[in-house]
């Protein structure tokens, strides 16, 4: 039936794949062979040893999978790259191992694709080959010993510390405990040396680590030390706890990246590590330029010197970014366990799913909801699972924060990604697209927002001396309720119908709204707010409602009261620095007099 | 297109839709390039979307229509789908395929490129942070294009995207910098067709155009391949040749439709409006091809088209598409109602890059301070309109009316252009200071002193 035809010869210009003929592998029959391939989804003869998770290299260019099912003498592989020119009897290599990166204190300052590889140092343009070849960059750390030899070492024990900007330790690794034969004399030494002998076994800074397999602790503690991430609107009305999580839906244009970047520069954890996850090129280019020039306020030194990014953008192979989250947060759980805090950025998760949705459909799974795997729910939940707060095995504390943002698709919160995350997350920032077409930014929406930390970190903050914390925040909140009730009712009835105090309750939310909420994101002075500064505008702007609020009482009309001009106090977020409240106590006290003059 | 031919296999299995199963292949790799030649001596083409031990599914670009199960022969090439690539396209008009539609001999190039191209490293890749001036007042002020930027244009049935999108690929300049314009059409009408060449020809004479067009009436899931055709052209004309390339796909909601009946005729599961899942993917896969290298003059800028049916903005065409690039354009039956062309709704449209585009250096110091006063104005004028349609003319303060008097003004004397009135980027400054100008100064609060100063006569003081 088949006609064979002269096969002609390529044009010069053809790059021919190899092409191996089925059944014939030169090395015997039973080496594993790819029996299908769909895009990510490939299929190979499985030798009984191969286990679940197992990483497998694919075909002559040596591609990367996951096994992700076994059926009888079949495996099917999730592959992580683009499969082009992979065929039917090419080979396939099970490695005996599940998918690890290499985590080192070198990571920090790096960008790297989903498979924790990096991306400096290679090509303008990624193609499999190109991706395989980035070598990783290896630093020379100062290294001073904290035990001797001769003593014995657990699992977790500091067993040095690293000069660096970040304070790094050198641990013992999770699974390992013995007597300490050797330790490295202080003195630099590379990431790939030898720094310790313990139970026979050396210990070097990098180290190999499963990505799907979350790092052990001692226990979980409870979350309760606040997070200041310097955005007000989030530090006042919805804060987050160390190793607590977060979802921040959002449709386009609501400004998500611009928030989860700002998260990222300016909140106080010890190391960021940002997973890009299929969103954009340019985006993710100017994340890394801005870190790179950006100075840490705490450290003096570079931003990009306490952030590990993951650039997996939205045309890079869709398996590397589900591989991405993962990787992300073992890179995260690397550092808790040196007693760091740490956050996890996954801008957008909704990608995370789909990629997930993508391979279950090629696998041909029975959907659940709009196509997604009926396993969504559990995955989502295991992810944000691997935030948390906790005793390392060394006895320090650290923590894990995981910031992830949601896309949900023509801004439907009932969709399935939206609706199953807010179920797993302490805390939901919900961006409004009233607020941002308003050019409000950040567009948190104070009335579909959440905070389950509140209560603590209100116990947290009165136990560090700010005991009006939690009333100021009660304050804030009835405060912008009660003005978007009347809004309501002024686009009725027109602002002169209402009663004097309501009128000045209008007047309160613009003020919160202009003065206190609202962030300038491109500003220098406002872009981050200490929390000394955030408590003095709001106190600020409470201090002015109240003195209008009494004026009106006693009998001054409620537009005497409007015509005065605020607009010190609306600028004092600009006036005063980062960490500055006298400016911001002059503002007050400005408006207070003009109040004054009014009466 | 080419492709060597090698093996024929003639076991035609299946033929549902576009797709094509041939059995008793071997060798054959996911995502090459297939010719097909029929009973009739016809030649298609087509891609490998699955092989599955011996059978191969190859999805034929120009439809499965008079293909036999005895009678066709598939040859695979052995290769993704390559094509020539070069400054030899440049005044060049092709189907959706590539293939000649001027009368002229078949496209050769120096050197060939993958069509599915390959991800440019986040890495690598140069923050865009320069104009493409396009000499419409409303995308040049307002929603400036940046170099390397993707910015759609969301329009529904009826509105005039494709004079618009005409006009930007006839006027665009690079401030004297080598430029070019690849143009890919989708599912467009005769006359639609016919329009752009037009429109274009002055533009494709002195050739800065690369034009591709797949009608109507053309096969379908040729579209999947346009765009990618139109990319992998422009990416060499930039980052090879060193020219600033603006493609301009249009109607991306066709491509969309098609990329929806080949994921149907495979039987995949269906996501929202039964597109497919990885519609968001397989979007980014051509929106992300714009940008600019590190260390590499040229840039491509993607203009992207789609109507959004029944004009709704959350369908998911315009949806992912928003998702992906940065920024809209988006135009509006209201304006277009009341008249004015180009109808874009200044308030709906963003073009997030233009803060690094923008000003001294870039285009003219005042510019970013004048739109963010003028999309302020124009937010206040609405909500003002919308008072006023509730209370009355009558009821509103002087500012108010004033704001009134300004939205009236931004329509006539900065909105509305000629479909071939090419509007210098200071002409459209200026025509944006004099709207701003019926308001008193004490509204225009966003603009510092010394520019107001510069450009406030002072009779308008008496408004302090």
């Amino acid at each position: 039936m088949t006609t064979v035809g002269n096969p002609s010869s390529d044009s010069p210009d053809t790059r021919a794949l190899p092409r191996i003929t089925a059944g014939a592998a030169p090395d015997g029959a039973d080496r594993p062979r790819i029996l299908r391939v769909a895009g990510p989804l490939v299929e190979i003869t499985c030798p009984p040893a191969v286990a679940m998770h197992d990483l497998v290299v694919l075909g002559a260019a040596r591609l990367p999978g996951e096994v992700v099912a076994i059926h009888g003498d079949t495996a099917t592989i999730e592959a992580y790259e683009y499969t082009g020119g992979l065929a039917p009897g090419h080979p396939a290599e099970p490695q005996g191992r599940p998918l690890s990166v290499r985590l080192a204190p070198d990571l920090l300052g790096g960008v790297f694709d989903g498979l924790l590889r990096p991306l400096a140092g290679i090509g303008d343009l990624l193609t499999a080959g190109e991706t395989a070849a980035g070598e990783p960059e290896r630093h020379t750390w100062s290294f001073t010993p904290r035990v001797a030899a001769g003593g014995s070492a657990a699992a977790g024990d500091v067993l040095g510390e690293i000069g660096a900007g970040v304070p790094l330790r050198l641990l013992v690794p999770p699974d390992l405990s013995g007597e300490v034969t050797w330790v490295a004399a202080a003195g630099d030494h590379p990431s790939d040396g030898v720094l310790a002998v313990v139970g026979g076994q050396e210990v070097r800074l990098e180290q190999t680590w499963p990505v799907r397999r979350p790092r052990p602790v001692a226990r979980r503690l409870p979350a309760d030390v606040p997070l200041n991430t310097g955005q007000r609107a989030v530090d006042l009305l919805f804060p987050v706890a160390r190793g607590s999580t977060v979802a921040v839906p959002g449709g386009f244009g609501t400004g998500k990246t611009m928030l989860l970047q700002q998260i990222a520069k300016w909140c106080d954890a010890d190391v960021i590590v940002y997973v890009g996850c299929g969103e954009r090129g340019n985006e993710m280019a100017d994340v890394i330029e801005e870190l790179a020039e950006l100075t840490d306020p705490r450290t003096g030194g570079r931003l990009a010197e306490r952030t590990v990014t993951i650039a997996n953008t939205s045309n890079m192979p869709m398996m590397a970014r589900e591989a991405g989250v993962h990787t992300g947060a073992t890179v995260a759980e690397y550092f808790r366990d040196m007693g760091l805090d740490v956050v996890l950025i996954a801008d957008s998760t909704s990608r995370w799913a789909e990629a997930l949705r993508e391979f279950a459909s090629r696998r041909g799974e029975l959907p659940a909801e709009e196509g997604y795997p009926a396993g969504l729910a559990s995955q989502l939940a295991a992810f944000y699972e691997r935030a948390a707060a906790v005793r390392t095995l060394g006895g320090a504390t650290g923590s894990v924060t995981v910031i992830g943002a949601v896309s949900p698709p023509g801004g439907d919160r009932t969709e399935p990604v939206t609706a199953h995350t807010e179920r797993f997350v302490r805390c939901l920032w919900s961006l409004d697209r009233d607020l941002a077409y308003a050019r409000h930014y950040p567009a948190v929406s104070w009335s579909e927002s959440f905070s389950r930390d509140a209560a603590a970190l209100a116990a947290a903050h009165a136990r560090a001396g700010d005991a009006a914390w939690a009333e100021r925040r009660g304050r804030v909140a009835r405060q912008l309720a009660e003005a978007d009730r009347l809004a309501d009712l002024v686009e009725l009835v027109g602002i002169t119908a209402l009663p004097p105090r309501e009128r000045i309750n209008v007047l309160a939310g613009r003020l919160l709204r202009e003065a206190a909420i609202q962030q300038n994101a491109l500003s220098p002075a406002d872009a981050y707010s200490a929390p000394g500064k955030t408590a003095a505008l709001v106190e600020a702007v409470l201090t002015v409602i109240d003195r209008c609020l009494e004026l009106v009482d006693s009998g001054i009309p409620a537009n005497a009261v409007e015509a005065v001009d605020f607009s010190p106090l609306l600028r004092a977020r600009e006036t005063a620095g980062p960490a500055e409240t006298a400016p911001v106590t002059a503002a007050r006290d400005s408006v207070l007099a003009r109040l004054k003059e009014a009466a | 297109m080419t492709g060597a031919v090698g093996i024929e296999y003639t076991r035609v299995r299946e033929l549902r839709g576009p797709l094509l199963f041939v059995e008793g292949v071997s060798g054959v790799g996911w995502d090459e390039f297939a010719t097909i030649v029929l009973d009739s001596g016809g030649r298609r083409h087509g891609l490998v979307l699955e092989v599955d031990r011996d059978v191969a599914v190859v999805q034929v670009l120009e439809d499965t229509a008079g293909m036999n199960r005895t009678g066709t022969r598939v040859a695979f090439s052995g290769t993704p789908l390559r094509i020539p690539v070069g400054a030899g396209w440049l005044g060049r008009v092709c189907d959706g395929r590539g293939e000649p539609a001027d009368g002229g001999p078949p496209v050769l190039g120096g050197s060939y490129a993958e069509v599915g191209g390959a991800p440019i490293n986040p890495v690598r890749r140069e923050p865009p942070d320069e104009a493409v001036l396009t000499g419409v007042g409303a995308v040049d002020v307002l929603t400036t294009l940046v170099r390397g930027q993707k910015l759609p244009v969301f329009s529904a049935a009826g509105l005039p995207h494709l004079e618009l999108a005409v006009q930007i690929a006839a006027q665009a300049t690079c401030a004297g910098e080598p430029f070019a314009v690849v143009f890919a059409g989708m599912g467009l009408t005769h006359a639609d067709a016919a329009f752009v060449r037009e429109g274009l020809a002055a533009r494709s004479a002195a050739r800065e155009l690369v034009l591709f067009v797949n009608t109507a009436d053309d096969p379908v899931i040729e579209r999947l391949l346009t765009p990618r055709l139109a990319l992998t052209v422009a990416e060499h004309l930039a980052f090879t040749e060193g020219r600033h390339v603006l493609v301009v796909m249009t109607d991306m909601t066709a491509y969309a439709e098609a990329l929806r009946e080949v994921s149907a005729a495979r039987g995949e599961i269906p996501a929202r409006r039964a597109y497919p899942g990885y519609l968001y993917s397989d979007l980014a896969s051509l929106y992300e091809r714009c940008g600019r290298i590190r260390g590499r003059p040229g840039s491509v800028t993607v203009l992207p088209v789609l109507t959004m049916p029944a004009g709704d903005i959350t369908h998911p065409v315009p949806d992912l598409t928003g998702y992906i690039t940065e920024g809209q354009i988006v135009l509006s039956a209201e304006v277009q109602a009341a008249g004015t062309h180009p109808p874009v709704d200044p308030l709906a449209s963003l073009s997030r890059l233009m803060r690094k585009g923008t000003g001294a250096g870039r285009t003219r110091a005042d510019h970013p301070a004048v739109a963010a006063q003028l999309i302020a104005a124009l937010a206040r004028s609405r909500q003002v309109r919308e008072l006023a349609d509730l209370i009355g003319r009558s009821a509103l303060s002087p500012t108010d009316l004033r704001h009134l008097d300004l939205e009236e003004a931004f329509r006539h004397r900065f909105l509305a252009q000629g479909t071939d009135e090419n509007r210098s980027l200071d002409d459209s400054l200026d025509r944006a200071w004099e709207v701003l100008l019926t308001l008193p100064r004490s509204q225009l609060g966003m603009l510092p002193a010394g520019l107001l100063d510069a450009h406030a006569p002072p009779r308008d003081q008496e408004a302090r």
